[in-house]
């Protein structure tokens, strides 16, 4: 069935409600409901979230955007909890005392600090494991959480308050981490990059694979952060497109190991279409810092290029 | 009655637990604990328990995995020492704020550093504030037999609160004891199953579990878990008394070894209880009026009920097997001395670090603290009360 997001709002009521506290123009609640709308009606599911922007503004006792049922303890560790909830179901249901009706599914969100960072052992752990759930991080490439410090997710140059651009040091001095490759390592089932664009049609056919793909899975989406990287708030949409359309966020899958790119470019757009509206690359283009926009193209492309490379070397 | 069994402490840990049947246990291998999940996944590989075993990446996860379990419905268990539970540290007060009785058996060895792998109390002294139950055992037996008792304490509806046992790594973790071992049908008639009011695969009533708690709301839960602790103090007398009947084997807050027509004693907790009692019964029969208070409830701490044990002495000293460095004295003594202070039980009380890394504590040691106390008992109380017992100088 064609995908019609008409249809599916219609048929899919949202399971992350109305009423959290995320800032307006956050990537963030978008990708939890986009995600959560890819279960089938039928389904339950225990969401597990890392400390961080989503949790803190979605969970605030007694009040919760959660319909499902959600657990969250601390920064590090949202994959061992799932691992800890997986565990239970897989014993309960053995043991014939869970009812019958439909499937429980896990689902974790984390944000690049609880997932590059901070979380990535536990992240690993679960994933080694084999543990039957499916793991988004929602990165918006810092810790916006504690007010935008650096987080290895954090792109080049980007000015944080851990990275200031400042007279001698221009912004981040490093590359940022690919986690995405970092769990295409682990050999796991799916693993899949993407962001909210085109209607969410991306993002809701990767959930669904993501899923109902029996073992372990991990999405990671681009998440973009209208105080972090200063943008005005209702052109969040509008960045999520740049992202991919100068191949800074390439859209692919590697199931079972097999790359496939979802969308190249006809034209790729120069970077600077992508860096120029975010205040946190305006050091960027003073007159004497065109170095640093070269730079980054060139690991732009890089990169790009190595996954092209990856994608014809997995379908040969 | 009873099954007669020869089995070192880490293996009546694994015992207990396969009699338990827990539904997930997540562990991780540390010194001197390695060795319970170690024989529990032997147990899952043979079929001969229900439970999920997770090989979890580190402590941490560990303690956050049986968190997930235990909210999502399930009995969780977990064991460990020293730089494991220091690893869990956050997740252990984590436990406790969201109500989980999860049951861990906590194989006491030095916190690190530097690294030592041998017995003292440090690790256990570190999470003494976090919200846990803590129950200590002298022996093997007892080891087994508290954790017979834990989930039957920690699952009750006036608790919810997660329960360490600990026992003396290597010096009981490691060695061989006599035992006697309940049949498997009457531990299971014994604790029962666990039906928990809300949890996460409920899916007719989804929850959700850890908020951000703000100002208005974090006293008052901070609160509730308190009251939850005073209320233990209840159940753990309870659930021991019906165990008693069972086994015949009684369990109180504390142990009272010779203790009621005592003029001297010792208050100290795990093995060297042990050692004590033999020196006890030597200085008896040499006509000195020596005894033992074993604290077999560190939390909830049983404070009235210790100052009214000891109020009748001439001289008490505290024994902890791990040092505060706080310039002031141990843990325990510090519990010591302010419940016999705040219960009006004068009596002069001095306190001695000992067996810190595993030093070896010998009956030779236990004896000169006696003396110590009689020579108090003779001619009154002292300032130098933050004594060293064992120490090289």
């Amino acid at each position: 069935m064609a995908y019609n997001l008409k249809e599916i709002m219609a048929t899919k009521p949202a399971r992350f409600t109305a009423g959290h506290r995320m800032c307006a123009g956050c990537g963030a609640p978008v990708i939890g409901r986009t995600v959560l709308r890819a279960l089938k009606n039928e389904d339950h599911a225990v969401v597990s979230c890392a400390t961080g922007c989503m949790e803190v503004s979605t969970f605030i006792y007694p009040y919760t955007s959660w319909t499902d049922s959600f657990i969250h303890t601390a920064f590090e560790c949202a994959a061992a909890n799932t691992s800890g909830v997986e565990a239970a179901y897989k014993s309960l249901k053995k043991q014939g005392k869970l009812s019958s009706k439909g499937e429980t599914k896990f689902i974790t969100f984390g944000g690049d600090g609880g997932t590059y960072d901070i979380g990535l052992q536990s992240l690993s752990g679960a994933m080694e494991r084999g543990t039957d759930m499916v793991y988004v991080c929602y990165d918006n490439g810092a810790y916006m959480n504690t007010g935008t410090q650096r987080s290895s997710a954090t792109p080049k140059f980007a000015d944080t308050t851990t990275s200031p651009a400042g007279k001698v040091i221009p912004g981040k001095m490093q590359s940022r981490k690919d986690l995405t490759k970092i769990m295409v390592g682990h050999h796991i089932p799916y693993v899949a990059q993407s962001i909210a664009i085109n209607n969410f049609k991306d993002l809701y056919e990767k959930s669904e694979k993501a899923i109902y793909t029996e073992g372990p899975a991990f999405l990671n989406v681009l998440s973009p952060c209208p105080r972090g990287w200063g943008y005005p708030s209702e052109d969040m949409m509008e960045l999520n497109k740049l992202a991919v359309e100068t191949c800074y966020w390439p859209l692919y899958e590697v199931i079972d190991g097999r790359y496939v790119i979802n969308y190249k470019p006809a034209n790729k757009k120069p970077i600077e279409e992508f860096l120029r509206p975010q205040r946190r690359f305006k050091h960027m283009f003073k007159p004497g810092n065109e170095w640093m926009i070269q730079e980054f193209q060139a690991e732009v492309d890089k990169r790009w290029q190595e996954l092209l490379d990856l994608e014809e070397l997995t379908n040969k | 009655m009873g099954i007669r069994e020869r089995l070192s402490g880490n293996e009546a840990a694994a015992i207990a637990m396969k009699q338990i049947n827990p539904d997930v246990v997540a562990a991780f291998p540390i010194t001197p604990s390695t060795e319970i999940p170690q024989y529990f996944s032997t147990f899952v590989s043979n079929g001969e328990v229900d439970t999920e075993f997770v090989a979890v990446e580190s402590e941490h996860s560990a303690m956050t995995a049986c968190i997930g379990a235990e909210a999502a419905g399930a009995r969780a268990m977990t064991a460990t020492s020293a730089n494991g539970l220091s690893f869990m540290w956050e997740q252990i007060y984590i436990a406790s704020s969201l109500r989980l009785p999860i049951v861990m058996s906590l194989v006491n060895r030095a916190v690190s550093g530097p690294l030592n792998i041998n017995n003292d109390h440090s690790d256990a002294m570190g999470v003494r504030d976090a919200g846990w139950i803590m129950l200590f055992s002298e022996s093997n037996q007892e080891a087994y037999d508290n954790l017979l008792m834990a989930h039957r304490i920690a699952e009750h509806k006036d608790v919810q609160l997660p329960l360490m046992v600990c026992q003396d790594g290597f010096i009981t973790s490691h060695s061989i004891e006599n035992i006697e071992l309940l049949e498997d049908d009457k531990v299971k008639s014994f604790i029962g199953e666990y039906k928990p009011e809300h949890y996460l695969l409920n899916r007719d009533e989804p929850i959700a579990v850890g908020p951000l708690d703000v100002q208005a709301y974090l006293f008052e839960h901070k609160y509730q878990q308190a009251e939850a602790m005073r209320n233990a103090k209840k159940v753990i007398a309870e659930v021991s008394k019906d165990f008693e009947e069972l086994t015949g084997r009684k369990y109180s807050f504390f142990e009272e070894y010779k203790l009621d027509d005592a003029e001297i004693a010792i208050v100290c907790m795990n093995s060297t209880a042990g050692t004590t009692k033999f020196v006890v019964d030597e200085l008896r029969s040499k006509g000195i009026k020596a005894g033992l208070l074993k604290i077999r409830m560190f939390r909830p701490f049983p404070s009235e009920e210790i100052a009214k044990a000891l109020s009748h002495l001439k001289a008490v000293a505290v024994l902890d097997k791990s040092d505060s460095l706080n310039g002031a004295g141990g843990a325990l003594f510090e519990d010591i001395t302010s419940a016999m202070y705040t219960n009006k039980a004068q009596v002069p009380v001095i306190n001695y670090v000992y067996g810190i890394g595993g030093r070896d504590t010998t009956s030779t040691d236990i004896e000169s603290v006696y003396t110590d106390l009689a020579e108090i008992a003779t001619n009154g109380g002292t300032n130098d009360f933050y004594r060293y017992l064992g120490l090289r100088k």
